[in-house]
């Protein structure tokens, strides 16, 4: 049966993650995203699922703890916020090099360095243009509410596992620490027959040694890795996600993500009844970005400002997608204050309809 | 309707359990909610708020920077927040403590001795309660009964006997609610 | 009798070491953070090294450190505290160099660097605090987190089984070659507070020789994270810490001066 509750976003997560079905949970506690360890502490999901959750001493021992459970086909998951993630890193590339499914949740806060616990997307390029070593790609979940917080989670590991590629639900402080209705869906049951072809599971006599690895000392070898990635990189943009509001007779776009974007809802509220034609696109998926329809609505409206927490970071690929074809702004916030409404209705009046 | 609120005072004022509280009785009555607090380490002892948003519509930005209603616990909060009061809308304060009154023409100001009626009733735990009774009276937003319902969700089962008192509370500050002069 | 009769010098029983700025601590009341800090710069102070001390805050709620005492000091990432001092001594082996951690910051994140730190035997001091939490981020499991004790991450108390032992680190680190003088110790009694103050004498004067390194461990409460009055911290961590932390010295003059077998039981 579904149920509702209010709920904050890093307790939906680990909610989510617990109906979901999810195997195991490796964590470290850094703010603002505590409460999703904390929860699954609370919760003992091991009694309701046979879950496994472990406070690791640390997010290099998590993530490595996360590469060896993925690496035997199971649904694993971490959490952190920006520092933490910086950690990770590393594992993470390995992850992305072997092709192993898991799920990265970062909370992120202001940075650079120790920075703010404040909310912040001043992570954008880390986790979209990879971040680790090497040439790899993340699944990149931009969660705007409570709810998707919840459902991104089952939705990642989809994902993860169509593509056996990490997936990353990309949030922020905004809303890990609020409270929104959140509707669940029923316990899953964990997977017991899960896919064993080629996860460490132990050698039957009926199949050839299964390795983890992300080595290839064959230059030849690690080139045909490569050539293989990207082209699942290029696959996966059939997942694009994005929401549209107010798009159909828009004059001008706003082009924003998670908690910015549900800052420019409101704006665009405020300035439709200004009589001012605003309309705004939200991707859902930060990769694949939804290049194809920005594009497309750039052949429509005047102009496009993307609004963000951070000094200037998405602004970028909307722009790579607009292909110059019409002026395309920057507004944001970068770590440790968030803009308000009126903040991005001064920006539109200034760089967007100033210009005109 | 959409009601945008912002409460705030010190830690440890029960603040964000009293958005809470009108959250989870938003919901009761099937209308979208959002408590977004002030959250880090400056909740142990410093100023703690939270903005809460109880609407018939899907609820927006949760971050605002001018509010229908602001309830006001502290002078730092009032003055940090009387000039985010919307022209018209309510301003609810406790004046213990507050060597500085509201000065704006412009919105309806009220106030509710909450902290000392807490102590009359040797029930300072019930403070928060107090200011929502309060509340509720000038801007019936939502329905007793769902407060109460609201209790009974965000409190754990253990705390459950507490919840007459609480009760209790509200009903007193409804009745102790007064007009600013 | 005028108070300015009293005031003059011979008075005096207590001063305040100018080696605190006028900023307001952080710190919860009844943390004894505080008073660690007051310590290591009444020592500072007293051996006139302001000016060839450099200090390593952590991430924990003494990050802020450097903002009360007023030496040159670094702030280091999460558990790196020992390697950024690492660089500091190598680089300035004239210089007292001490990192200043908590116990997830040091004896989890960062157990790599303080394990590799003291083998290496760096001539630095390192001040451990031990509080069995983590106290900045809001109450979760510590590494030193007692059996059975009730965290944010523990909420049914701490399982052996599932989250592992409490840690030992001091005696753990007593073990390595590379350290000189190793000592646990306390600050919530006037009694605890002369007796660390005298070990962080003993810890500079290591630092000095450059024969290895300085390890001072400080049980401390955390009334904040373990949900407690200050007085019932103190009360808590006497009955409960202090059994398994057994305070005194475990290492003098590169000798361990305890019976480890026994107390690692
Ligand atoms: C890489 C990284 N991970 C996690 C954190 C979050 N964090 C800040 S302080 C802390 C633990 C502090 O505990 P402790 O070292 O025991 O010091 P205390 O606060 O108790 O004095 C953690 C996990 C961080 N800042 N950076």
């Amino acid at each position: 049966m579904s149920e509702i509750r209010l709920m904050k976003g890093n307790e939906a997560i680990a909610e989510a993650a617990i109906r979901a079905g999810v195997d195991g949970y490796f964590g470290y506690p850094i703010t603002p995203q505590s409460e999703i360890l904390e929860y699954l502490m609370m919760e003992r999901p091991e009694e309701r699922t046979g879950m496994v959750v472990l406070q690791a001493e640390s997010e290099i021992a998590a993530i490595n703890m996360v590469y060896g459970a993925a690496g035997t086909g199971k649904k694993v998951m971490t959490s952190s916020s920006s520092p933490g993630i910086s950690l990770k890193l590393e594992g993470i590339s390995y992850i992305a090099g072997a092709e192993l499914p898991c799920l990265i949740v970062n909370v992120v806060r202001g940075g650079p360095g120790l920075g703010t616990i404040q909310p912040s997307q001043a992570d954008y390029f880390q986790a979209t243009k990879g971040g680790g070593h090497g040439d790899y790609n993340l699944i990149v979940l931009a969660p705007a509410s409570v709810q998707e917080m919840a459902d991104f989670v089952e939705l990642g590991f989809e994902l993860a596992f169509k593509y056996r590629n990490p997936c990353m639900i990309l949030s922020d402080g905004l809303i890990g620490q609020m409270m929104e209705k959140v509707e669940f869906h029923e316990q899953k049951e964990r997977t017991k027959d899960f896919d064993q072809s080629w996860a460490t599971t132990g050698k039957t006599k009926d199949r050839e040694r299964n390795i983890i690895t992300s080595l290839n000392l064959d230059p030849e070898l690690q080139y045909e890795h490569n050539l293989k990635l990207q082209e699942k990189y290029k696959r996966m943009k059939e997942d694009v996600m994005f929401e549209t509001f107010n798009t159909e007779d828009a004059e001008f776009l706003l082009v924003a993500y998670g908690s910015s974007a549900r800052i420019c809802q409101k704006a665009v509220d405020v300035a439709r009844s200004r009589g001012q034609k605003l309309g705004l696109l939200r991707p859902q998926t930060l990769f694949p970005f939804p290049e194809e329809a920005i594009a497309k609505l750039s052949k429509r409206v005047k102009g496009i400002l993307a609004v963000e927490l951070s000094a200037g970071q998405m602004v970028d690929d909307v722009k790579l997608a607009v292909n110059g074809r019409i002026p395309v702004h920057h507004f944001g916030t970068p770590g440790g204050k968030i803009h308000s409404p009126d903040d991005v209705l001064k920006a539109i009046d200034e760089k967007l309809l100033g210009g005109f | 309707m959409t009601e945008e609120i912002i409460i705030a005072g010190f830690g440890g004022q029960g603040v964000l359990s009293m958005g809470k509280i009108l959250a989870y009785a938003g919901m009761m009555q099937e209308q979208e909610v959002s408590w977004m607090p002030s959250y880090g380490p400056e909740m142990r002892g410093g100023t703690a708020n939270v903005i809460v948003i109880v609407s018939d519509e899907r609820v927006s930005s949760p971050v605002l920077q001018s509010f229908d209603t602001a309830i006001i616990l502290n002078q730092q909060s009032l003055d940090k927040f009387e000039s985010t009061v919307k022209p018209g809308g309510l301003l609810l304060y406790d004046p213990n403590g507050i060597s500085r009154p509201p000065e704006r023409d412009d919105i309806r100001v009220f106030k509710v001795d909450a902290a000392a009626e807490a102590a009359r009733m040797s029930a300072n735990k019930t403070f928060n309660m107090i200011v929502l009774g309060a509340y509720l009276q000038l801007n019936p937003i939502v329905e007793l009964e769902n407060v109460i319902k609201g209790l009974k969700s965000s409190l754990p089962e253990r705390h459950h006997h507490l919840i007459p008192a609480n009760e209790k509370a509200i009903t007193r500050g409804m009745e102790i609610v007064t007009k600013a002069s | 009798m005028d108070i300015n009769e009293i005031i003059k010098p011979e008075n005096l029983v207590f001063k305040r070491t100018e080696l605190m700025t006028d900023k307001t601590l952080s710190y919860c009341p009844g943390c004894g953070h505080g008073t660690a800090h007051h310590l290591i710069m009444e020592v500072v102070e007293e051996l006139g090294i302001q000016a060839d001390t450099i200090g390593v805050a952590p991430v924990g709620c003494s990050v802020l450190a450097y903002e009360f005492m007023d030496i040159d000091m670094t702030q280091a990432a999460h558990g790196r505290a020992p390697a950024v001092a690492t660089g500091i001594k190598r680089l300035w082996p004239d210089k007292y160099v001490f990192t200043y951690q908590g116990d997830g910051d040091l004896a989890a994140i960062g157990t790599a660097e303080t394990i590799h730190a003291c083998n290496r035997g760096e001539n630095i001091i390192i001040f451990f605090v031990n509080n069995g939490i983590y106290g900045m981020t809001g109450g979760q499991m510590a590494p030193t987190t007692l059996e059975g004790m009730r965290s944010s991450t523990s909420p049914y108390g701490r399982d052996l089984a599932s989250m592992g032992h409490p840690i030992k680190m001091t005696e753990l680190i007593a073990q390595l070659p590379g350290t000189v003088y190793v000592t646990r110790q306390a600050v919530h009694k006037a009694a605890n507070v002369r007796k660390t103050k005298k070990a962080i004498h003993k810890a500079f004067e290591v630092a000095k020789e450059k024969k290895g390194l300085a390890f001072v461990e400080i049980v401390s409460n955390c009334n904040s994270g373990w949900k407690m009055t200050p007085v019932d911290s103190n009360i808590w961590m006497e009955e409960n810490m202090f059994p398994f932390y057994p305070l005194g010295d475990i290492k003098v003059d590169g000798k361990i001066v305890k019976d480890l077998m026994s107390d690692l039981m």
